[in-house]
């Protein structure tokens, strides 16, 4: 069966599957990198810069961070909110949710467990907590 | 062309989010009676699907499995980000200007390895390999960054034996440098592949995986610019 006939004939698509015209396909990337080349310089910028309220710091990073990602898979890993796309989003959306149980929770319980730690003199303290 | 609004003009009774409708459905006159005739479990109302959206499917998730895999190494690290035992700390070592560059590069990379999956697409030889050759580069060019880091920062008394934020950091960043060089073998072994056998499908299904694996890196790589170095560097 030729790669024409499966595009009519698949209402499935695979991840990172090509679209069938060249110049639409091109125009995808160079919008995707575009805009991730925007967002990764706003990152630095916001890194490096002293003019933004500090504690807003972090969690502007992460909001850009996050942006970023979901610029790279809708532009390069081609993932869609289509029919086609239902399984490779469900599973996607799976892989999110343990990512987010496995960092939020180390991230929670060792803070716990920092935080009922018996005292310890001031040396071992330095080794075994020392916030920069 | 094909949407589900097409068929549901042909079999209004079918469900168009349905698995694997592969083959023969649309060519019509052969009787449908429903999905009961004929059903496989799995297989959906026509066969299963394309051998390339399986192999697609699959290795979209070893790909989010091994993000998982990450996101430990990720927790690890940003739970030990204040153990430096009296070592360096992240604000003290990371030179944001050296990351600026090998993100740029990994975002080329990945940029260019979309364009020579185009070319692919197109079956055009040269372009492909053109592309294939400066994904490589760009990707080359990243590690070569990352190991001076990682030199320089040994030759500093930095080494992962330092402190635990050190082998943290060494794990995670290190973990991803590895996996950047296997997708660079792998590349090589993609160009040689392409050469001495043409697109073929199984080769066409390699490069659909290949080119899954570099962008995956590369958002891999986001979290981690993010996490250790952005972040790191303001504290």
């Amino acid at each position: 069966m030729s790669s024409h006939e499966q595009d009519v004939f698949d209402d499935d698509l695979a991840p990172g599957d090509e679209h069938s015209q060249v110049l639409v396909g091109v125009r995808g990337y160079a919008v995707g990198l575009i805009l991730a080349t925007g967002l990764t310089a706003t990152s630095f910028w916001v890194a490096a810069t002293h003019s933004l309220w500090g504690p807003g710091v972090p969690i502007g990073l992460c909001v850009l961070a996050i942006a970023q990602m979901g610029i790279h898979l809708a532009f390069f890993l081609h993932i869609t909110t289509g029919p086609d796309n239902t399984n490779n989003v469900l599973a996607l959306a799976f892989g999110v949710l343990i990512v987010f149980l496995v960092v939020a929770g180390s991230l929670w319980i060792m803070a716990n467990m920092n935080g009922n730690m018996m005292p310890m003199p001031m040396n071992q303290m330095n080794l075994q907590m020392q916030h920069g | 062309m094909s949407g589900p609004a097409t068929r549901a003009d042909h079999h209004p009774q079918h469900d168009p989010h349905k698995l694997g409708r592969a083959h023969g459905g649309g060519h019509g006159g052969h009787g449908h009676t429903g999905p009961d005739t004929k059903h496989t479990i799995g297989a959906g109302e026509h066969g299963p699907a394309s051998k390339r959206i399986i192999v697609g499917y699959g290795f979209w998730i070893f790909l989010l499995s091994d993000i998982i895999m990450f996101s430990a190494i990720f927790a690890t690290y940003a739970v030990l980000h204040g153990a430096t035992a009296g070592g360096p700390t992240s604000a003290q070592l990371f030179d944001l200007k050296n990351v600026a560059i090998e993100t740029g590069c990994l975002l080329i990379s990945s940029f260019i390895c979309g364009l020579a999956m185009i070319a692919a697409h197109e079956r055009n030889m040269l372009w492909t390999q053109i592309g294939l050759v400066f994904t490589g580069l760009f990707g080359f060019i990243f590690l070569v960054l990352e190991l001076k880091e990682f030199s320089e920062m040994i030759a500093e008394g930095a080494g992962p034996q330092r402190s635990a934020f050190l082998s943290s950091f060494f794990t995670l960043v290190g973990c991803h440098g590895l996996h950047v060089t296997v997708g660079l073998l792998w590349l090589g072994t993609m160009m040689a592949q392409i050469w001495a056998k043409g697109f073929t499908q199984p080769i066409q299904r390699r490069l659909l995986c290949f080119s899954l694996f570099w962008h995956a890196l590369d958002i891999i790589w986001v979290a981690l610019f993010t996490i250790v170095y952005l972040l790191g560097a303001g504290q």
